[in-house]
Formats: structure tokens, sequence, C-alpha cells
């Protein structure tokens, strides 16, 4: 007992100066005045130059009329609107460009990815050519390409291309057939959302009646069975309500249709080409980080090389390729901020729009930041669950 | 007895047989690599389709249908756009390329005085090389002067107003001159930086560590656009009335900032993957915090993450082109610029800029990744399973 107080008591310190407890407290405090000092500083300065500019702080501005106007607009919009539904609009442009960009993008980096790993040569090469261009060129010069160097130089309404289903393609972007919804056609919507539902009842059960007695049910066949046939079904039912409003060729435009614009576009495409090209480079790593033990022991268990596929390297390699994959998908979204650049009115288009015409800098750079913020941290959510889910499950 | 003897040792060796056909040789390539199955041939035949659809479009467009040469707009343009060339000819116009070289180099930096960015750039690739050589001696020096000397001296010499030199507004300044400076003076600062938000977001200091992770969280959650937006927008509101700011050093903050947290998270995973044992023991042998990361943790730690790191640099060397959006004109901007020059509008003078600018670009990253890929194999010297 006595040595131990003893030891207590006589703590062998040297000076004071190399305690590291209060050399940190003496960093932490110094960088914690340093910081105030130069937030109140900083504050101070805002607050002269907003006075000294006549511009009121808060976000009352949000309220006020517009007076601009936005070329694409998925929800009602006119110059009478006000800031906040011109920020609103472009926020869900911004969105819609990053789903539709990642929905292709996956598409296209998947194939180049495992073109990359093909046993054929030729694929092989071609695979590495795309990967190498997109990776090493910046996404505005793709954008720039799409938008300057491809769709500008279509020709005029006059001359469009005629594509399949009534669809055409000219300097004023891509029109397509846009469906008309007539009465009763909400019994579709239902007749799919009951297939969906249903083909995953089907799916659960066929995969528990598997587990416990082994004997399997074409679960593919029967949901797309029900996923198609029953909004078919629904169709005939309710006495064929859709139809189609064609684009129509007149002297100097096109009339009727869906009119995707070029702006968006090209934007849509370039985003998608650069960042598949990233994408295929996760998925080979991916693929490759599968050992290839795992395939030949798939192999000796009788498993054809679909199901090798299917069910041992795929689930193994969406491991390795999700973590990653969520960062792509995160950089896509931050890279559609470039739609600025060739007009397309997505989220810093219309903040940076409000943020010149009212001066309220400090509250517009606020809100770009936070909605970006927002999106990044949904985007990390939906891909942690699906990484959950993937994730190893261990004993 | 012995004549009858049957057995029979063979005394010299029989000569090797070539291979047969169907192993080796270029049959065998052709039958393993391109048409080793029915799917494997359909691909194939897919794959040359593809190739002999678009390689010919490209080098007629590219070189035999291609204007090198040419006073203005005419020598691109068809007759029906009043140009010289006939009716649906196509063909890139390097002529533009080739008037606007300068312009696409320098910006507008004025005639008589580009010696002297060509001056810097000598310089410069008389510094870097013998750096990228492993086998050059003196590296200490070299790196000296490359990451400290050479920037002021280019400072000086770019601005230039001192030793007689006329002074040259940063705004007249353009092209690859600012893409090239603006991702130099963003490399050389982003990796200090981001080591030590890495080592700030690593330390034991909570009120440091949490500072250290809202700056890189933050910056990495937002576009550089909006960065950018924020620096040129931003910074002016937070400094007294009176004071500027040169766009071009705001532009240098603002990528600088961005890249520092990028590079903070890719050093961090380096700092991660060094063992436990390598701290203790450098705790035992006494050293303090600097000497224990300068000497044992950071040597082995930036080792480690150096395709991270040139994968930033590349990735910064792209970004470089956004400056564009805040109306500076980077080699991109520049090139774009000169679309609406009226004396060379045509319908091919977008793509054949384009096509320049993105074989620049290429080419500058093609090289540092393939440099990262020769250094990771040197100093690959363990940690490899």
């Amino acid at each position: 007992m006595a040595s131990q107080e003893i030891l207590r008591e006589e703590p062998s310190r040297g000076s004071f100066v190399n305690d590291p407890r209060i050399r940190s407290l003496f960093f932490q405090t110094l960088v914690v005045v340093l910081l105030f000092g130069s937030i109140w500083w900083i504050v101070q300065n805002v607050i002269d130059n907003l006075q000294r500019l006549h511009i009121a702080s808060g976000f009352g501005f949000l309220k006020g009329r517009a007076g601009f106007d936005i070329s694409d607009t998925p929800i009602a919009y006119t110059s009478d609107s006000t800031y906040g539904r011109a920020i609103v609009v472009g926020l869900i442009n911004t969105i819609i460009v990053a789903v539709a960009g990642i929905i292709t993008a996956t598409i296209i980096g998947f194939i180049i990815g495992i073109g990359r790993l093909s046993q054929n040569w030729l694929i092989q090469k071609i695979c590495t050519v795309y990967v190498e261009i997109f990776r090493n060129i910046p996404p505005l010069l793709v954008i720039f390409f799409w938008y300057s160097g491809v769709l500008a130089v279509l020709p005029a309404p006059r001359d469009s291309y005629h594509l399949p289903f009534g669809s055409f393609l000219n300097q004023r972007g891509f029109y397509f057939p846009r469906p008309v919804w007539g009465d009763g056609s909400w019994l579709i919507l239902v007749a799919l959302v009951v297939g969906i539902a249903m083909s995953w009842f089907v799916a659960r059960r066929a995969r528990q009646r598997q587990m416990a007695t082994g004997q399997q049910f074409p679960v593919f066949w029967t949901s797309a069975a029900l996923i198609v046939g029953l909004p078919l079904l629904a169709y005939v039912l309710s006495g064929f309500p859709l139809s189609f409003d064609l684009p129509k060729q007149s002297t100097f435009n096109l009339t009727g249709g869906f009119q995707v614009k070029p702006e968006f576009l090209s934007l849509y495409l370039a985003l998608s080409c650069y960042t598949a090209a990233f994408i295929a480079e996760i998925v080979r790593a991916g693929i490759r980080g599968v050992s290839k033990g795992q395939t030949e022991a798939a192999a000796a268990l009788g498993l054809r090389s679909g199901s090798i596929l299917r069910l041992v390297v795929v689930p193994q390699a969406m491991r390795i390729v999700i973590p990653p994959l969520t960062s792509q998908y995160l950089n896509l979204t931050k890279n559609s901020s470039l739609a600025i650049a060739i007009g397309y009115p997505d989220l810093t288009a219309t903040a940076g729009t409000v943020l010149n015409q009212t001066g309220q800098a400090v509250e517009g750079v606020l809100i770009m930041m936070i909605a970006y913020l927002i999106l990044s941290l949904v985007t990390s959510a939906v891909m942690n669950v699906v990484n959950a889910r993937m994730a190893l499950v261990e004993r | 007895m012995q004549e009858h003897d049957m057995s029979w040792v063979r005394t010299e060796m029989a000569l090797a047989q070539p291979a047969p056909a169907s192993v080796s040789g270029p049959i065998a390539w052709v039958r393993r690599n391109l048409i080793g199955s029915v799917g494997d041939t359909i691909l194939t035949i897919l794959g040359i389709l593809l190739v002999a659809w678009i390689l010919p479009q490209v080098i007629s467009w590219a070189f035999i249908n291609a204007q090198w040469t040419g006073p203005d707009r005419t020598v691109c343009a068809t007759v029906a756009q009043g140009g010289i060339q006939p009716d649906g000819w196509s063909g890139a116009c390097w002529a533009f390329v080739n008037a606007k070289f300068g312009q696409f180099m320098f910006g507008t930096y004025p005639v008589e005085e580009r010696w002297r960015p060509i001056l810097v750039a000598i310089l410069f690739v008389v510094l870097l090389v013998p750096m990228l050589m492993p086998r050059v001696p003196r590296k200490g020096l070299n790196a000296i002067l490359l990451f400290l000397v050479l920037p002021i001296v280019s400072f000086f010499l770019l601005v230039g107003g001192i030793f007689g030199l006329p002074h040259v507004e940063t705004s007249r300044w353009g092209g690859l001159l600012i893409t090239l400076s603006l991702s130099f003076v963003g490399i050389a600062v982003s990796l200090p930086l981001g080591t030590v938000l890495a080592l700030g977001r690593r330390s034991k200091m909570p009120i440091i560590k949490m500072l250290c992770v809202i700056f890189i969280e933050a910056v990495r959650g937002i576009p550089l656009i909006t960065v950018l937006f924020f620096v040129s927008v931003m910074l002016p509101l937070f400094l007294p009335a009176g004071v500027t700011f040169d766009k071009y050093l705001r532009a240098l903050i603002g990528v600088s900032l961005f890249a520092a947290a990028y590079m903070a998270e890719v050093v961090r995973g380096g700092l991660q993957a060094i063992p436990k044992g390598q701290y203790e023991g450098a705790d035992s042998l006494g050293l303090g915090y600097w000497q224990k990361m300068g000497l044992i943790v950071l040597p082995q730690a930036l080792k480690l993450v150096i395709p991270g790191i040139v994968n930033t640099f590349i990735g910064m060397f792209k970004d470089t082109s956004l400056v564009l959006i805040i109306s500076m004109f980077d080699l991109l901007g520049i090139v774009k610029q000169n679309f609406s020059d009226a004396n060379w509008a045509t319908a091919q003078t977008a793509k054949s800029g384009l096509v320049f600018a993105a074989f620049v670009f290429w080419l500058f990253c093609f090289g540092m990744s393939r440099y990262s890929m020769y250094t990771e194999r040197r100093l690959d010297t363990g940690y490899k399973r």
C-alpha cells in the first residue's frame, strides 16, 4: 500500500511545459481564441459591407417576385412566382438530371467494366480506350462537346432526323410522343402497384419454400407476368384510355410531343459518359477482388456459369463496389452543377441568378451549400442501406 | 551375348518440335481471344463493326479532310455557308487552332512579353524533369527550388512591375498559363494543407479534431462551383471595405481549399493503414509528436496513398476548368470564348477547338496517371500481398 501511495504522490514530471495535457489545453484554447477572433472580425466586416451596400440580411427575400424566366420547369412557375419557388424549381431540376445520370452511368459503367475483364481481346481494348479517354478529360469539356460540338450542329427543325416511334432529333432537342392519359387510366397505375406488390410477395414465399423444401419456383417469369400483365389487363378493361400526342413537323418548328431540350440532353449525356468511366474502373476492381478460388469452388459444386456469376461472384463483388460507387454518385450530383455553363437551370444556376438579382450573397450561398449537403446525405443514406444489406453477415 | 542386347539408351536430346498451331502462334491467339465461343464470335463481330464504323470517320475528320492552315473561316466552311469546301464536307478546322494558338496558351498576355511565361515554363520543365527521375541526386535541393524558389521567381516574372519588367495584370492571363499555374500552386498548397488537416482529424485534441472534421466534410459535400461562388462573392464581403482581392488569387484560394479537403481524406486513409506498432515504436523511442509523424508515420503513410494523391491531382487539374464559371479564361474557357469569333464561326470550329483542348488535358492527366503507376511500382517495398 505504502509503496503505491509513494508512487502516486511523486509522478516524476518534468516542467509543466512538457505536460501533454497542459500543452493540448493551451493549443486548443489558442485555436479557439484565434477562430472566434477571426469570425468576429469577419462578421463585423460583413455587417459593415452589407450596411454600406444597403442589403438587408435574412431570408425575407425568398418571398419576393422573381421576375426571371426558367426554361425547364417541372413544376408550375412563371416570372411572377417567388424567389423561393425559383430555387425549388432549380433543386428539382438538379434531382432530375442527377437521378437520370446515375441510372444511365451505372448501366454504361457496368457494361464497360465487365467488358474490360472480357476474354475477348477486341472488346477489352475498346472498353479500355473508352475509360482512358473519359477519365482524363474534364467533365465540363465533355458537356461542351455534346452541347456545341454535337447537338448544336444538328439540322434545323425543318430537316430533323426521323427516329423510330415518331420521335425527332434536331437542334432544339429530342422530341418524342407524349402519352395522354384518358379517363380510367388510374386503373393502370393501381394494377401496376398491385403487380409489384404481388410479385414481391411471390418472391418471398418462393424463397421461404425453397429454404424449407428445396423446391424452386420460377420467380422471374411470374413477376414479369404480374408486372406487365396486370396493367395490360387493366388497360384493356378500362377501354384503352391511353393515347399519344405525336410531335408534328411544321415549316419552322415541331409542335406537340414532349421536348427534351439540348441543355438537359448534353448535361445528362456528358455526366453519364464521364461518370461511367469511373464506375467501370470500380466494377472491374470489384470483380477482380473476388478471388478465383470462389469461382472454382462454385464450379466444383456443379453450378452453371450464369449461376456462378449471379450467386457467388456478384454478391461478393458488390461489397467491394458499393462504397466507391456511392462516392461516384455523389460526384455526379455535384458535377450536375456544371449545368450553369450551358444554361440548364439547375440549383446552382437559379440560386446564382437569385443571388445576383437580390445581392443576398450570404443567404444564397448558404442555401446552395445546405441543399447540396442534404442531397449528399440522402444519397449516402440510401447507399448505406444498400451496403448494409450487401455486407458480410458474420457469425 | 552382348551383341543381342536390345536395350537402347538415347545419348543426345531429341530436337524440340515447335508447339502445335492450335496452342501458339497468331491463329491460336485469334482462336483463344476472338472466336473462343459463339458468344465471343458475336461480340468480336459487333466490335469490328463498331470500330469500322467509328475509326474511318474519326481519321477522315481529324486528318484526311482536316484544314491545317488558313486565314479565316472560309477554309472551314462549305460553299453554302460561304466558304470554299464542297457541300457535305466534314473535317477538323485545325486552321482555327493554329491561328488562335498563342491565345490558347497565354490568353491576352501582351505579345511582346510572352517570353516571360515561356521562360517560366522552361524553368519549370528544367526543375521538374530531374525531380521526376529517381536516379538524379539532390532531391532536397531540387524540391526547394521547385516548390519554394520557382513560385516566387515565377510570380515576379509573370506579374512584373520590378526590375524594369512591365506590369501585367492577372486579368490578362489566360489559356494554358492559367490552367497550369492554378493547378501547380493548388498542388503545392493542397498537399501540405491536406496533410495537416488529416493529422488534425486524427488528433486527440477534441476541438481541433472537430474543426477539421467540419471543414473537410463541409467542403467535400458541396460542388467546386459553389466553393468558387463562395470565394468570388463572399470573400470581398468578409474583408474590410476597400480591401480587394485579385480574382486570380480568389480562384487560387478556392481551388486549393477544395483540393485540400479531398487530399486530407486520402492522407487519412494512409495514416489509418499504418499499424499501431509503428506509432508505439516511435513513442517508445521518445520521439515527440512532430518527430513521430514526420520521421516515422508520414513517410510510410504518404507512400501508401500515392495513387490516391495523384488521382486528387488529376481531379484538380481537370477542375481548374471550372474557373470559367467565375469568368476567368483557362484553356477550356478561352477555347470556348473563341467560338464566338465571327471570323472563325463555322459548324466545325467548336468541335475542333474542343478536341484540341481535350487532347491537351488528356495528355497531362494521362501522363500523371502513368507516372503514378511507375512510382507505385518503384516504391512498392512491402505491404503488397
